[in-house]
């Protein structure tokens, strides 16, 4: 039990990462990966709304949306899980906004370090695909949330190591019109080699 | 109407549908709705179905949020777009369910991700929200074009050099294999994707000679 939890932790950070592995929140982690200090607050914006709406999806998904999911208000052959997607959206979206109008009440230094990223993260595809995925690979309630949250440190880990690396590639002087968005992709691309590498360690 | 006018209006349409193709790519230029791209560019087949799902919820919730720009209440237009978009989703989805199930499974959460793609909602924002319905459809279109020849590039690439193949028929020839010629399986593991997409911009910068923006 506990094996298969560190084993799924271990596999969103690092193996299965969420960006470098799927693709997923590569709108914002290029554009705000240009500066060291927003990269990490935006990383701990996702981790903080990652591992808040994965389980919540969770619920939502397994008392509502799934096949059967209705038989405590006696309606088991109700199937409603083609509403996923709208009904995660509709949660992200209202989670962070709730999440916004508490940090902006109990703690003004917070807002200011991650008020900015929150309303950014509602079209994250990330926070999105992380619930999705929960749905496809049957997680149980507790894996799903060692899952968001594994998935955003593991995202935070991807735009923190790429806002490093392009303060250094300021200094490079790259082929014309490579600068910018081509070098980013490439470097992504071999950030993502250096991810994958992992999978030949068993854990 | 007089002929000139009429004339710089039909001009007008064609540039709305050309421009995101090239000159404002939506994926090449403007760097947006890449999360969904380079998932499903391994095989040719699941990026042309890829891009025609992307086209139709594009265009189809542009026509549909420009048709109601004057109803929509600014301060909720986002929550009105995203449920607008969500509903051309779920069609979609449910559509390729029935239809193509082999290839839903192979796309997986990606269609659903359609959703949360930038360029549906930025689209919706920028262009169908100050838009008549019409020019908002072709825009959808163009855009939907724009992605999907990115993401069959992106997928032509992977699928001949990782796979020998083009839309699942073989096109490396037999004896080039007896040969001793082997296909680079690093083509179909994510990082190749990152790169050629990256190429791929480079390539179009310097052809558009616009390295000097975006710096």
């Amino acid at each position: 039990m506990t094996e298969n939890l560190v084993g799924i932790f271990l596999n969103s950070v690092f193996t299965g990462n969420i960006l470098l592995a799927y693709f997923l929140g590569m709108c914002s982690f290029v554009a705000v990966s240009k500066n060291i200090n927003t990269a990490i607050g935006l990383g701990f914006a996702v981790i903080f709304v990652l591992s808040i709406t994965t389980p919540l999806n969770w619920l939502i998904y397994h008392f509502l949306l799934a096949p059967g999911a209705l038989y405590w208000i006696g309606l088991p052959d109700v199937n409603l899980s083609f509403l996923k997607f709208i009904m995660f959206i509709a949660v992200i979206a209202a989670v962070v906004q709730a999440i916004e109008i508490i940090i902006d009440r109990f703690s003004a230094a917070l807002y200011a370090g991650l008020g900015v990223f929150l309303p950014l993260i509602a079209v994250n595809c990330a926070i999105l695909g992380t619930s999705l995925f929960m749905v496809e690979r049957d997680h149980t309630f507790i894996e799903s949330l060692i899952f968001g949250f594994g998935s955003g440190v593991g995202w935070m880990l991807a735009i923190i190591s790429m806002a490093a690396i392009r303060i250094k590639l300021r200094y490079a002087n790259p082929p014309y019109g490579m600068e910018g968005y081509p070098l980013a992709m490439i470097v992504t691309g071999l950030m993502a080699m250096a991810f994958m590498l992992f999978s030949g360690i068993s854990f | 109407m007089s002929h000139g006018a009429k004339m710089k209006k039909k001009n007008n349409a064609l540039k709305i549908f050309l421009q995101p193709i090239w000159s404002k790519n939506p994926i090449n230029i403007q760097m947006l709705g890449i999360c969904s791209a380079l998932a499903v560019t391994v095989q040719l087949k699941t990026a042309l179905v890829m891009a025609l799902s992307m086209t139709f919820v594009v265009s189809c919730s542009s026509f549909m949020i420009s048709l109601f720009r004057k109803q929509i209440p600014k301060n909720i237009r986002i929550i009105v777009e995203l449920s607008v978009i969500s509903t051309f989703v779920i069609l979609t989805d449910e559509f390729l369910r029935a239809y193509f199930y082999d290839i839903s499974k192979q796309l997986s959460v990606f269609v659903g991700l359609i959703i949360t793609n930038c360029i549906v909602m930025g689209r919706a924002e920028a262009f169908a929200l100050s838009n008549p319905p019409h020019l908002a459809f072709i825009d959808g279109i163009g855009n939907g074009f724009g992605y999907g020849s990115v993401l069959l590039a992106v997928a032509f690439i992977r699928e001949l050099l990782g796979s020998g193949k083009c839309f699942g028929f073989q096109v490396v020839p037999d004896y080039l294999y007896s040969m001793g010629y082997e296909n680079a399986g690093f083509m179909l593991l994510a990082p190749a994707a990152f790169i050629i997409i990256g190429l791929l911009i480079w390539l179009q910068k310097v052809l558009t000679k616009d390295g000097e923006l975006n710096r």
